[in-house]
């Protein structure tokens, strides 16, 4: 688990690159964590690691205080940092092995994690060369594989498919929802909104070192972007003309062949609405909900938190 | 205990592995390790012959204790590199945040990165000297003593621990390389010229002098292994990206220390110097107590020896009070010929001497410098009583009365050096190496200023028109 409270971080007391950042994540949960470069996610990433002191606040991870029990907070974390950090001149066994031993691993244990996290990761061909001959794919393969060595409860992933290609990508996420499935308590950072949207489940959108949203997906797009939207399409142009709207329903939006509602319940207003229209002899080809992205949300929010406009 | 050895080992073996995979470091190590001692075997053979010619036995039989030094020197200065590297290079690469995000505790990662910082150039300057010194006994030529050599080996073990150790505080406190490899100029030229200064002990062919060499440098080596561990914590390493001088910090910083809470002069001299002043309680006690055994030693060394290297006959002593008689006979006029404010600047300028070297020695080389000058009172007066002056009333009159003023200003100077230096080897876990110094300054410079140097300048002005007059009637014969 980890639960923060108020957790700033001020460097030089001068830049507060941290500033009052209130988390909670569960057991079996992901956290997503948004944000453009240096807006903070490092930063708390490494507070939460016990790297940093938190100039104010407090955190616990996995049962521990971030300032009273570093070591332990280390042994229970597993951490993949921002770049690699992998030793060139080291095989990819050699370098689990080393880690392994930091970790206090037995011999034994050592040797099972190492080859069970190769060989899931499709490394294990590659275990006893440099990992200076790795490629991008296969270093941020092997750094995962470091950071799971210990079989962490809790889990701090900063970009954890950066620079891998599809395929590999696609094992990295199902083994984050397997690592999810098994209790593990899990933060990613990433930029890369599709697979914060296909893993967490919450997040939270940082900005100058504030949070600026914290919750379920659901929760966000509700709050930024309104309530959800449905689209009936006709098979010509149709003119609705002055259309007589159940009550909870507002027209969004006007087009040629196509119209948009905003709809507050809309288990109980659907089907007055499509009745509405069907009486209306409109040529209703589909009737469908209008997707709302995690990246509308985050474009928006961070154009408003920049004083912007934002364009959809 | 075999849990930290464990652990420190853990980490010095892979940095082992990680240098000797390194052609880069193992190649020109090679050759720097086997063909410099045959390039010296053939120098030395050269300068024997030459020697042998025209004459230079001091020379000769301390030539090959001396190329021993240098040539065990010469893989130090090179390993360096591998030293300055080992926090800084490790940031620069990435590799440092995963260790650190590790169990594994800070000293133990320290310490590691010593051992191999130390092993590594101290195996190959001995494998170095090991090939001189099989070429050398094949020659016609007198070969060093093993006390020599053993003298000459614990030194470059010592030279290994004081820059490798320093070399791994500059590691961690830069934030890049190149900075750091900068900053090796305040360890590589200190070092050669230390060793300009124990080649001088070598010549001068009293090989036990090299054992205060030893000692200085194993002192330092240690102190500076200690401010190592006390200032080594993760967060320093990750906190800080660029380096840019922020004078605003700076001088806020060091300005918020020396005035403290006062709200006027008179306040900060009833508050503020006066708990700076508590707080050199324990340094003063040591350099009292120093500067008493200094000044006692150094008074009973010149009567028991000075006998043995000088001539004492009656007629020789009667030079010296002559000698002494003309020299003293304008002390009239000593107002004109050394002003005051003079003395008092040269006062003022020694005490700054005293931090300036305590900051490069933690406080060491001051006490130092603040030896000679006590044992340097003590020796004249040795001298006094050996030509038959009373040295008591020679102190008497001639240091106490500006002395009460000056030696008080310079044993708190010396106190509050000695404070500066010891601070800086102090965990202090709130604040960083450059914060730790500024408020240390900051306390030296409410001592100076507040106390120090009025002292002086109540001390000058005593000594250039009152110790004379005092001298003249207590010595109405000079």
């Amino acid at each position: 688990m980890i639960e923060t409270n108020d957790l700033s971080k001020q460097f030089n007391n001068d830049l507060w690159a941290v500033n009052g950042v209130t988390l909670n994540v569960q057991p079996g949960k992901i956290l997503a964590l948004l944000g453009q470069n240096g807006a903070g996610k490092t930063t708390t990433v490494r507070m939460l690691t016990a790297l940093l002191k938190p100039t104010r606040g407090w955190a616990r991870v996995a049962g521990y205080d971030i300032t009273k029990n570093p070591q332990e907070i280390r042994a229970n974390v597993g951490v993949l940092t921002e770049q690699h950090g992998l030793y060139m001149r080291m095989t990819g066994e050699e370098y689990l092995e080393f880690f392994g031993r930091i970790y206090g691993l037995d011999p034994e244990r050592r040797r099972a994690r190492s080859d069970y996290l190769l060989q899931y990761f499709g490394i294990a061909d590659a275990a006893q060369r440099r990992c200076g001959e790795y490629s991008k794919g296969m270093k941020q393969k092997l750094a995962l594989a470091r950071a799971l060595m210990h079989d962490p409860s809790v889990l701090l992933l900063d970009e954890p498919t950066s620079a891998m290609d599809p395929e590999s990508s696609r094992l990295v996420r199902d083994e984050i929802a397997r690592l999810r499935s098994s209790q593990r308590t899990i933060i990613i950072c990433t930029h890369n909104l599709g697979e914060a949207e296909a893993l967490a489940d919450s997040i939270a959108i940082i900005y100058r070192g504030k949070i600026l949203l914290n919750g379920t997906l659901d929760e966000l797009k509700r709050s930024v972007l309104g309530p959800v939207e449905y689209e009936a399409k006709f098979a010509h142009a149709f003119d609705a003309g002055d259309l007589s709207l159940p009550q909870g329903v507002t027209l969004a939006w006007r087009g040629s062949d196509s119209l948009r509602f905003r709809v507050e319940r809309p288990q109980v207003v659907n089907p007055m609405l499509v009745h509405s229209l069907t009486a209306r002899q409109a040529p209703l080809v589909s009737f469908q909900e209008v997707p709302q992205k995690l990246e509308q949300v985050y474009l928006k929010t961070m154009a408003e938190a920049q004083g912007l406009t934002y364009a959809a | 205990m075999q849990r930290n050895l464990s652990a420190i080992w853990m980490v010095a073996q892979r940095e082992f592995t990680d240098q000797l995979r390194d052609w880069r470091i193992v190649v020109p190590m090679f050759l720097l390790v086997t063909l410099f001692p045959f390039i010296a075997d053939d120098t030395t053979r050269q300068a024997v012959s030459f020697m042998n010619r025209f004459g230079g036995d001091l020379i000769l039989d301390n030539l090959i204790p001396f190329v021993v030094l240098v040539i065990g020197f010469f893989p130090l200065s090179f390993t360096l590199v591998v030293a300055l590297e080992s926090f800084v290079g490790e940031k620069e690469r990435g590799t440092i945040e995963p260790l650190l995000s590790s169990p594994i505790e800070d000293r133990h990662m320290y310490l590691g990165k010593l051992l191999v910082g130390i092993a590594t150039p101290l195996v190959f300057s001995f494998v170095s000297i090991g090939i001189y010194l099989i070429l050398v006994a094949r020659r016609d030529v007198q070969f060093p003593s093993m006390y020599m050599l053993a003298l000459i080996l614990l030194l470059t073990f010592a030279h290994a621990v004081l820059m490798v150790s320093s070399a791994i505080v500059i590691s961690v406190q830069a934030t890049t390389i190149r900075a750091a490899n900068l900053l090796a100029s305040f360890v590589v030229v200190p070092v050669a010229f230390l060793l300009q200064g124990e080649t001088i002990l070598i010549f001068w062919g009293n090989e036990d002098v090299l054992w205060f060499a030893i000692l200085g440098v194993t002192l330092l080596a240690a102190l500076l292994v200690r401010l190592g561990l006390s200032h080594f914590r993760r967060e320093y390493l990750l906190g800080r990206e660029i380096d840019t001088i922020n004078l605003k910090w700076l001088g806020r910083t060091f300005a918020s220390r020396f005035k403290g809470q006062a709200n006027s002069i008179k306040d900060w001299y009833r508050t503020e110097l006066l708990q700076s002043l508590r707080q050199l309680r324990d340094p003063l006690m040591i350099v009292v107590g120093v500067g008493l055994v200094a000044g006692i030693v150094s008074y009973f060394w010149v009567v028991v020896n000075m006998p043995t290297y000088i001539d004492l006959s009656p007629e020789r002593i009667s030079q010296f009070r002559t000698f002494i008689a003309e020299n003293l006979t304008n002390l009239d006029s000593l107002g004109e010929r050394l002003p005051a404010p003079m003395l008092f600047f040269h006062n003022a300028r020694t005490t700054i001497a005293f931090l300036l070297l305590g900051l490069v020695s933690f406080g060491t080389l001051g006490l130092t410098l603040f030896i000679g000058n006590i044992a340097l009172v003590g020796g004249v007066l040795g001298a006094a009583q050996l030509v038959g002056y009373s040295p008591l009333l020679a102190f008497a009159v001639g240091i106490l009365p500006h002395g009460i003023f000056e030696l008080t200003a310079i044993f708190l100077a010396t106190a509050a050096t000695l404070k500066v230096g010891a601070q800086l080897v102090t965990p202090q876990p709130d604040k960083g190496l450059g914060e730790i110094l500024l408020v240390s300054l900051a306390d030296w410079f409410r001592v100076f200023i507040g106390i120090v140097l009025p002292l002086l300048a109540i001390a000058a002005v005593i000594e250039i028109y009152l110790t004379p007059e005092l001298i003249k009637r207590a010595f109405p014969f000079l």
